[in-house]
């Protein structure tokens, strides 16, 4: 109604619309919102450094992906939602054809943005956060929730517990505590534990720590006079290496706590010294250290000095970056070879992603064996994947010590299913319909 | 037994939590006391100083300095930096803002946090930097009466030493030394402090720089506690309700008010929060403060508000 | 030369008390109004540069109208009844989150009773402003004890407001309609039938919003009840001696200050945001609003969106200028440097005028009055 009305006017008044001028460059534009200030800086630097220089890797190796040259520009968040929004706002139109996706690293910028994308098509690739039933495609078109949700994780999570402890029926009776950032991010979980907490009969208490969290002594005591058999820690920044501390000053024994693979990077660990060996934390499929990728990363982006931040380089969260924008990077590729070697929409990026098989061959292939299960998106499915594993920081470095889990799909796909069938309602989606996809 | 043990685990806990939080309150009092100016900077100070110790001892160690020579030079280096910040703020921000009323002083400061936040971040970096100056392992004293013992942070009881020998030194600057005595006759009236001829930029200055010395020990306290990170600039949040409890214009009342914050705000969190949900401890010490002022509208031991038409 | 009322003659003395008795006020009013209402849509509508895209709408726009919306509502009880007030937030949220209900439908169960109370979902006006009405409700609660602590320790004391509410809508689920994770979805923006989707939608409602409530707030100041505010605020207990009520006139700036704040939230958290969780309202949004009206100048509406367009829209403009120039230098350098500038002029600004932009304004008109003439 505004429009014709609006367009009338326009016709009336005899001016003629002003295209905005089409650029002709074959050029791919990326948007990297980050925080590389702020309270999460410590964190948020790490990832930025690895997404970025990713695609300068594909720029100065391969002149780009299939000769379409990457483009792109960071915008700094500070992790808060207004200012996410405004950088989305700011960046989804750059470039020939836009943005191509999305990655904001923050649970609450990215349920912002979640409303937004349909709007926009523009996909959201959020690699192990955001929310957990946007694994649904038919319900969540726009968002990739990759590789793993806090559900996934949670039930990762206690199914290790179970194995240190010889069984799941030895979970019966136990405790285990949630220490939780008390935000979106940290509540997450909660549901998953609680429906593990009813299957196997362990008593569950979430204990929240307000944001920051650089207060969490009355938390720790409360643990030492509870004394749970384990805890789980998801918290996020400075978070994380005060809960290690507390641990050791309530002598809480460190072997006996497990982050969420966001509570499991140096930064949550160093600050603490020595009082964080033992720690152990969820390993969202790859470890830090250096791979085959890492050479070719040596050779044509640190040596020649165009890295982002190279004292951060093989760190765990770098490593995320790099797999963050490895992912995107083979969406699009994967997208080309449907509509052609040029830049591509945000639309067509969606079908990349939702096309996109990740084989051990083409992981191998990438430079990234041994960082990542082979994972495949279908319409249905977009987290392509969900198992993890355990690592744990020697004091020197993080170890590996487990194999992989394969999370319970018996017991999370239909809450998945229930939670997402609510969203659906609350907004008024028709679900797609996967079997008559293509 | 136990729980007697528990609870005293958490209140003395909470004691001791509640003076690391007088620390950084400390610099507030000093600076309202002085010049009625609300210093929201105090958070940025804090960090300004930390930052400045940390990276200035984790330099000097790393070409080989002994660790006492480096800590040293590392505080001292912290200290200039500190007395730079004061000369700066004083001459100018609060210099031109002479005469002007509380709020948009108060205004002024939140410029200088913005300053002192990017500036400090600018030079010294914004990712975390362990700091080590004291041992933050515990102490399980009383293990023969209560099973487990009960425990106390070392780190904590560092602090409440810390806090102690500063109010100390601070009641006796301010009550024995010339420019202590001027001090408080500038807190009185500016204008007749000055007409018996005590400059104020100086006393403003010498304030300032007190406030930012306050700032660099809590940053040594805080910075071993977290590590010195861009996060400790929350801490104001937390002084805050201390401050009010104890009265804006009173230094042992920052104490005070820091051990009624620290231990009520523990127990809280502890003994209520199982019962609705956690995460209390923020508004607990906020409402709590909240109702000492419904008796007291000036603090346990501010100065009492007189006012005439 | 054309700032003159030379020759405007009032005959009546409603002529005299116009809210703009200039002439040339009431036409810069008319055309601001005129361009906001029908050129800036229109722009839009034609791609026309600077609107070309939703960026400046989306982004600048719209959270600068609801901001100022809430800095006017922060200005009515900080500005004209000198009660400071750090939990704004709070009252954000509880704008946000009511609306939210309301807009969803609420259901209280009443076992003891064997019934319920159920009010099916309300159309978005009437949840907006629902939400606004317990924000004042609330906003009257905490204003409370303004009648016995005064000045910083009454700011310090409203913190209480904004870290309860932060609490609270974190941890009762009813809140949120259970969702798992606590963050909550706008439901769909239907006004009158009329679903709000794009971004000019989106801005013309914020826009109806906030210009119905500036004349609002204009008139209610310049009117009985403003002018008990502020006797309250120039010296509380000379006005009670005049014979104002301070449990009246400060209740009441709380109310209508909480109502409007709230009623800014829900319009932050349903057309700006979409989904949102209690960080959207921290302290932070609490400070934020406070610099705005300082900045922009107590005691004037004029001022609250002067100060709402300097503390939004500056950090952002500096924001990009390096990118604009093509200066290399890193994101993690310009955010720092914007904050140094930001703090830099706002320690410039207080200096140069202590009563903000609405002071420098009310100068500048006083000049121009007077050109070319220096007296």
């Amino acid at each position: 109604m505004l429009r014709t009305t609006l367009g009338l006017a326009a016709a009336a008044l005899g001016i003629s619309a002003i295209a905005e001028p089409a650029m002709a460059q074959n050029e791919q534009f990326l948007p990297a919102l980050v925080y590389r200030t702020g309270p999460y800086a410590p964190n948020g630097i790490p990832f930025a450094n690895g997404v970025a220089d990713y695609w300068t890797l594909i720029n100065e190796r391969d002149g780009g992906i299939n000769g379409v040259k990457i483009v792109f520009e960071e915008c700094e968040t500070g992790y808060a939602t207004d200012k996410g929004v405004e950088c989305y706002e700011r960046l989804k139109g750059k470039g020939p054809t836009g943005a191509g996706y999305f990655s904001p690293l923050s649970t609450g910028i990215t349920f912002a943005l979640t409303e937004k994308v349909p709007g926009d098509k523009i996909p959201l690739l959020t690699m192990g956060y955001g929310r957990s039933e946007s694994k649904d495609g038919s319900v969540f078109p726009w968002n990739f929730i990759a590789v793993g949700s806090y559900w996934t994780a949670a039930d990762v999570a206690i199914q290790h517990v179970a194995k240190e402890l010889g069984g799941f029926d030895k979970l019966k009776g136990k405790k285990v505590s949630l220490v939780y950032h008390d935000s979106p991010y940290g509540k997450e979980p909660i549901p998953a534990l609680e429906a593990r907490a009813k299957k196997d009969g362990f008593d569950f208490k979430a204990i929240p720590v307000t944001h920051p969290g650089v207060e969490q002594k009355s938390q720790w005591l409360a643990i030492r006079q509870d004394r749970p058999d384990y805890v789980l820690l998801w918290g996020w920044g400075v978070m994380n290496s005060t809960a290690i501390k507390e641990a050791a000053a309530v002598a809480y024994p460190r072997e006996k706590m497990i982050g969420v693979w966001w509570s499991g990077a140096e930064p949550d660990v160093t600050p603490a010294g020595d009082q964080s060996t033992g720690y152990k934390a969820l390993l969202l499929q790859h470890p830090g250290g250096k791979f085959k990728v890492h050479e070719d990363m040596d050779k044509f982006v640190i040596s020649k000095d165009k890295s982002a931040g190279k004292d951060t380089f093989g760190q765990v969260l770098y490593n995320r970056g790099l797999i963050n924008s490895m992912l995107g990077v083979e969406g699009i590729r994967t997208a080309q070879k449907k509509f052609g070697n040029k830049p591509m929409t945000g639309e067509q990026v969606r079908w990349g992603f939702e096309n996109l098989e990740l084989s051990a061959d083409r992981i191998k292939e990438l430079g990234f064996e041994g960082m990542l299960k082979p994972i495949k998106f279908t319409c249905q499915d977009h987290q392509g994947a969900d198992e993890a594993r355990v690592h744990q920081w020697d004091g020197k470095a993080w170890k590996i010590i487990s194999d992989y889990y394969k999370a319970d799909l018996s017991l999370l796909d239909p809450m998945v299913k229930e939670t997402a069938a609510k969203y659906a309602a609350e907004k008024k989606i028709t679900p797609r319909d996967c079997s008559k996809e293509s | 037994m136990i729980v007697v043990g528990q609870v005293l685990e958490v209140l003395i806990g909470g004691l001791l939590a509640g003076v690391l939080y007088s620390l950084v309150a400390l610099g507030f009092v000093l600076i309202y006391k002085a010049s009625g100016v609300f210093n929201f900077a105090q958070g940025a100070m804090v960090l300004l100083a930390g930052l400045a110790l940390v990276r200035s001892l984790d330099f000097m160690v790393a070409r080989g300095a002994p660790t006492w020579a480096a800590i040293a030079l590392g505080l001292l280096f912290a200290a200039v930096i500190m007395a730079i910040c004061a000369w700066i703020v004083e001459r100018y921000v609060l210099g031109p803002l002479v005469n002007q009323d509380g709020l948009t002083l108060f205004m002024s400061t939140i410029g200088v946090t913005f300053i002192l936040e990017g500036a400090s971040q600018m030079i010294f970096g914004s990712d975390v930097y362990p700091l080590r100056l004291f041992p933050t392992d515990a102490w399980f004293v009383a293990e023969g009466l209560f099973p487990g013992g009960i425990l106390v942070n070392k780190l904590d009881v560092w602090g409440g030493l810390i806090a102690g020998t500063l109010v100390a030194g601070l009641a006796i600057f301010f009550q024995n030394t010339k420019t202590g005595r001027a001090l408080r006759a500038v807190a009185d009236d500016h204008a007749a402090a000055q007409s018996v001829g005590i400059p104020i930029s100086w006393i403003w200055f010498v304030v300032w720089l007190v406030a930012g010395l306050v700032a660099l020990v809590a940053a040594t306290v805080w910075g071993t506690k977290l590590g010195v990170q861009f996060s400790i600039t929350f801490l104001a949040l937390k002084a805050l309700p201390v401050l009010i409890i104890g009265g804006f214009t009173s230094v042992p009342g920052a104490i005070v008010g820091g051990l009624i914050v620290g231990s009520g705000e523990k127990l809280a969190e502890v003994y209520l929060g199982q019962h609705i949900g956690g995460g209390i401890e923020y508004w607990f010490a906020y409402v709590l403060a909240l109702a000492v002022l419904l008796v007291r509208p000036q603090g346990l031991f501010g100065e009492r508000i007189i006012e005439r038409i | 030369m054309l700032y003159r009322e030379a020759g405007q003659f009032k005959t009546t003395y409603a002529a005299d008390m116009a809210v703009f008795p200039i002439r040339q006020d009431r036409m810069a009013l008319y055309l601001l109004l005129a361009v906001a209402f029908i050129g800036v849509p229109l722009f839009a509508q034609l791609h026309i540069w600077p609107f070309g895209g939703d960026y400046l709408i989306r982004a600048i726009l719209v959270p600068f109208l609801i901001l100022a919306l809430a800095a006017i509502g922060v200005n009515i009880l900080v500005g004209y009844c000198g009660q400071i007030s750090l939990g704004s937030g709070a009252f954000m949220a509880i704008g946000a989150y009511s609306a939210y209900k309301f807009g969803t439908g609420v259901h209280i169960p009443l076992e003891w009773l064997g019934s319920e109370i159920s009010i099916p979902p309300l159309p978005l006006v009437a949840s907006i402003l629902l939400g606004g009405l317990m924000a004042a409700f609330v906003g009257v609660l905490f204003g409370i004890p303004s009648l016995r602590i005064k000045g910083l320790y009454l700011a310090v004391a409203t913190l209480a407001a904004q870290f309860f509410f932060d609490w609270v809508f974190l941890r009762v689920k009813w809140f949120t309609n259970y969702t798992p994770s606590g963050s909550v979805n706008a439901p769909e923006l239907s006004f009158f039938g009329w679903i709000v989707h794009t971004s000019t939608e989106r801005y013309l409602l914020c826009l109806a919003f906030v210009t119905i409530f500036a004349f609002l707030a204009k008139n209610l100041v310049r009117g009985n009840l403003g002018r008990q505010w502020m006797a309250i605020r120039d010296m509380d207990i000379a006005a009670e001696l005049m014979g104002i009520r301070p449990l009246y006139a400060k209740l009441t700036a709380f109310a209508v200050s909480s109502f409007m704040v709230g009623v800014a939230g829900a319009l932050w958290a349903f057309i700006y945001l979409g989904s949102w969780e209690p960080l959207a309202f921290s302290i932070d949004r609490s400070f934020q609003l406070l610099f705005m009206v300082i900045i922009g100048g107590l005691g004037s509406i004029l001022g609250s969106f002067l100060g709402a367009a300097f503390i939004l829209i500056l950090p952002i403009l500096l924001d990009q200028v390096p990118h604009a120039l093509g200066i290399p230098i890193s994101v993690e350098t310009v955010s720092l440097l914007v904050f140094i500038i930001t703090g830099m002029l706002i320690c410039y600004l207080l200096i140069v005028e202590p009563h903000g932009f609405a002071r420098l304004w009310s100068i500048t008109k006083e000049k121009l009055r007077l050109w070319p003439y220096p007296y």
